[in-house]
């Protein structure tokens, strides 16, 4: 019954998508608004509609129906609640659903509010974000149905179908097949609905972008109209990629965070290219440079969101993500080049109208470095894109498939990265439209000669490297650059306002939340930088068979294993838990519990590491093996992961600064924030 | 000396008889071209780090077909795609070594669709003796995942001994969670 409404639901949601593109395109071309506002309703009611597709999916997943193919493969009964719930993007159908539950979100967010000074853009805006809805609603339908039950005929074949076919007896199975239990983590749980949300957020960019070049508005508004859209996208693309890396680095028990698997790659792609749109969209708003750059760059992103979602979800590639493969592929490489080709005949198309002045005078003006800045993003992406692709050339090539390993992206993209992290540094003391590169030395002398400090008291206690003394110093000075222009400006503001710096800083923080909510995001970059420096450069492993109050030495760290319990959970597990201690200069400072479970019912072990975290490193302790007598021995391999944090902790930084820039600056604070430009 | 400076100044002024426009055209010509020369030395460097980053990291993906008749050639960096016989798998805790056999399995997506997807030819290949096999040795924890008719893809070199020494593994169980039909149903 909740599945017949849920596709009930769903055919609708594909005539509403349908009707509205229509009517957008027609009220769009003859410029009637009675058309543009019912189609506007239209596809504001996509969003309901699907929600209570979704909720119908919820529904089935945690009452345990397990006739329902889409329950019977991702859930099971002893799992909990809110795993049961996040079976709903655990497969490849109920993702999807997901997926055009989101999309249909962000247009009824951006669409709900009527906007009456650019009423010109929005019919093309819900034709293009009710066409990448209809594309996802018509593989759900169609291909990738969630709703499909099981059935079984004369012959005791099962079937997979939607409706009951005849001669055919509904079939129960008592018990679901289960989440992987490798994704039963809360990191993995949250993780691809971020991912997601940053995915789907792009296309209100793309869809105002692709409505400014059909009207031929050559003025920045789609770009300030959608400021608000991109930094979510982006902000949730981050969250969902670093939750991605703290699951990794939590449950796949290797020590690391980012393999450069194909999948991760690809949903990386459209979070460089994005990045570089929200730098390279300043440009526009504040000197009306970029023109054809910010229209490509976001054309690029949105296609690269798509290839991301289809990568993911198709199998093309070997990764641990991979699902298997499915007959949409060629309809998603059809939709991705329907997506690409149209846009770059519209971009072509309006290229004349879209000349802007680029006058960068030095290499050291602003417009210069945010030019320096997008390029390294761009050529990060080509190297990620020459990465991924490299395997499918070298067959049609060579006949040889050859791949590429995650040195080559390391080898390859990590100059770059510590390219970026230097221009991060020099950016908040350069100036728009500089003519030499006179006053950036003047300015930046002071914090550069004390961001030397750093590997000079490295290098005297004993830290080698060049590489990595190298980047900890790029760290390092765009901290000392972001906070020297921070304190001059808040000295300066508050002499003239005569107030104390504190409320000084406050306030200007406050009055200028885009230009210091950027600020605090590049701390978090820095601080990012840090961690992920600390653990590629100074990672040190081990490992080793002890007996019972044996012990293993790493870093100054002494673990001594004390004991192994393997317990049966009521839930289906076999648990195996060690019980290590930490000994450091002579003190216990911890106990940690590495464990092993194994999952009956999908006859599958997982490893749960013991990890000591702290601000200067962290003790990573993997259970491997152990003997049938666990007091004869047990197998541990401890990673030693200094500065690690730093890379979650640089996180928060980052969502923080964001939601600083995001909050909307208020009216009545106007004439001070005049004040503080005169500061800036 | 200070004079010298003025009067060879004067003679520089002297020799330019440009017009304004001519100077603003020839300064934004060269503005361009300045840019141009960054942009090209930047490709090249790029282009220069890609190659050079890909010389060392190529792997080569080879079947176990192909690895057991000697394709491998003096390649130390080979990638093999193959399925695991779960009663070959031996494990010694003392000094962690992973000993296991894969045998070959098509390459090729398209090859294995039409041959009934994924989860059938890893089991098909994994119970016919016929089809070649090849032994690994890994060193390091035991993957979660390494069970019978999993899907192993081995990174690593091929000894003179003819054992592929495997550096990392990366192993898939596609049949459990896709394209399965439960095997007991109640009506």
């Amino acid at each position: 019954m909740i599945a017949n409404i849920g596709f009930g639901l769903l055919i609708i949601s594909l005539t509403v998508s349908v009707v509205a593109i229509i009517l957008a395109i027609y009220g769009g071309v003859t410029k009637s608004a009675v058309m543009v506002e019912s189609s506007r309703r239209a596809s504001l009611i996509t969003f309901p509609l699907l929600s209570l597709a979704l909720i119908g999916l919820i529904i089935l997943l945690i009452t345990d129906r397990f006739e329902y193919v889409y329950v019977y493969q991702t859930s099971d009964a002893l799992m909990p609640l809110y795993l049961k719930i996040a079976a709903v993007w655990g497969g490849q159908e109920g993702s999807l659903l997901f997926w055009c539950w989101l999309l249909s979100g962000f247009s009824f967010a951006t669409l709900i509010k009527k906007d009456k000074t650019n009423s010109d853009l929005i019919p093309w805006v819900i034709a293009v974000t009710s066409f990448v809805t209809l594309f996802f609603l018509y593989l759900v339908l169609f291909f990738e149905n969630p709703f499909f039950r099981f059935f079984v005929d004369m012959q005791g074949e099962v079937i997979k179908s939607l409706f009951q076919p005849l001669y055919t007896l509904q079939a129960t199975p008592d018990q679901g097949l289960g989440m992987n239990p490798l994704l039963r983590h809360i990191g993995m749980v949250v993780h691809p609905p971020m991912l997601y949300i940053g995915f789907t957020g792009f296309v209100i960019p793309y869809a105002y972008a692709i409505a400014a070049l059909i009207e031929g508005r050559i003025d920045s508004e789609w770009i300030k109209i959608t400021r608000k859209w991109t930094l979510i996208a982006w902000v949730f693309l981050t969250i969902g990629l670093v939750l991605g890396s703290r699951w990794a680095y939590d449950v796949l028990g290797w020590g690391g965070y980012w393999a450069w698997d194909p999948v991760e790659t690809s949903a990386l792609m459209p979070w460089l290219t994005g990045t570089a749109f929200l730098h390279s969209n300043t440009g526009q708003q504040k000197r009306g440079i970029f023109k054809h750059w910010n229209v490509s760059l976001i054309i690029l992103t949105f296609c690269l969101v798509i290839l991301g979602t289809f990568l993911t979800r198709s199998g093309m590639l070997s990764s641990v993500h991979a699902f298997s493969e499915s007959e949409i592929a060629p309809l998603f490489f059809g939709f991705i080049a329907i997506m690409l080709i149209a846009s770059a005949v519209l971009l072509g198309w309006r290229w004349n109208l879209l000349r802007s002045d680029f006058s960068t005078g030095s290499f050291f003006s602003r417009e210069s470095l945010y030019l320096f800045n997008n390029l390294i993003f761009i050529s990060i992406f080509l190297i990620c894109l020459v990465g991924i692709l490299f395997p499918i050339f070298s067959e049609l090539v060579t006949g040889q498939q050859i791949t590429v390993g995650p040195p080559f992206y390391e080898k390859a993209a990590g100059p770059l990265f510590a390219l970026l992290l230097l221009i991060m540094g020099v950016v908040p003391l350069s100036g728009w439209s500089v003519k030499s590169g006179k006053s950036l030395g003047r300015q930046l002398w002071k914090p550069f000669l004390v961001s030397l400090l750093l590997p000079l008291v490295l290098i005297i206690s004993g830290v080698r490297g060049w590489f990595a003394l190298l980047g900890l110093w790029v760290v390092f000075l765009s901290v000392c650059t972001t906070l020297y222009d921070y304190a001059r400006s808040i000295i300066l503001h508050s002499k003239r306002l005569k107030i104390s710096p504190w409320r000084s800083s406050v306030r200007m923080t406050l009055n200028n939340r885009r230009r210091y909510g950027g600020y605090i995001v590049h701390l978090g970059v820095a601080l990012m930088g840090l961690g992920i420096i600390g653990i590629e450069f100074f990672q040190t492993q081990t490992q080793a068979l002890v007996r019972q109050d044996e012990s293993i030495e790493i870093a100054g760290y002494t673990l001594t294993y004390r004991g192994l319990t393997i317990e049966e959970t009521t839930d289906g597990r076999e648990v195996a838990v060690a019980d290590v201690q930490v000994v450091k200069d002579g003190r216990e400072i911890a106990a940690l519990h590495p464990a092993r479970e194994y999952f009956y019912v999908s006859d599958q072990a997982v490893t749960r590491p013991g990890v000591r975290s702290t601000l200067a490193d962290d003790l990573y302790v993997v259970l491997a093996d152990w003997l049938p007598v666990t007091s004869e021995g047990a197998t541990f391999k401890v990673y030693h992961n200094p500065l690690v944090k730093w890379l979650w902790i640089g996180t928060f930084v980052l969502v923080f600064g964001t939601l600083l820039a995001l909050f909307p600056t208020d009216a009545r604070r106007v004439k001070d924030t005049s004040l503080a430009k005169g500061v800036e | 000396m200070f004079c010298q400076n003025i009067i060879s100044r004067i003679k520089v002024s002297n020799r330019n008889h440009m017009t304004d426009q001519e100077t603003k055209k020839s300064v934004k010509k060269f503005k361009a071209n300045k840019f141009l020369i960054g942009g090209v030395v930047m490709a090249a460097a790029v282009i220069l780090l890609v190659v050079t980053s890909l010389k060392g990291s190529a792997q080569y993906y080879l079947t176990v077909d192909e690895l057991v008749s000697g394709a491998a050639g003096r390649n130390t960096n080979i990638r093999v795609s193959g399925v695991v016989i779960g009663d070959s798998i031996q494990y010694d805790p003392y000094s962690l070594t992973l000993s296991f056999t894969v045998a070959n399995i098509p390459a090729d997506n398209q090859e294995i669709e039409a041959a009934g997807g994924l989860a059938r030819v890893l089991h098909e290949a994994a119970v016919d003796p016929d089809v070649k096999r090849i032994n690994v040795v890994y060193h390091g924890e035991r993957p979660d995942l390494l069970k019978d008719e999993a899907q192993a893809i081995l990174t690593g070199s091929l000894g003179e001994d003819g054992v592929f020494y495997a550096d990392e593994l990366l192993l898939k169980c596609p049949s459990r969670y896709e394209e399965s039909v439960p095997d007991q149903v109640q009506p």
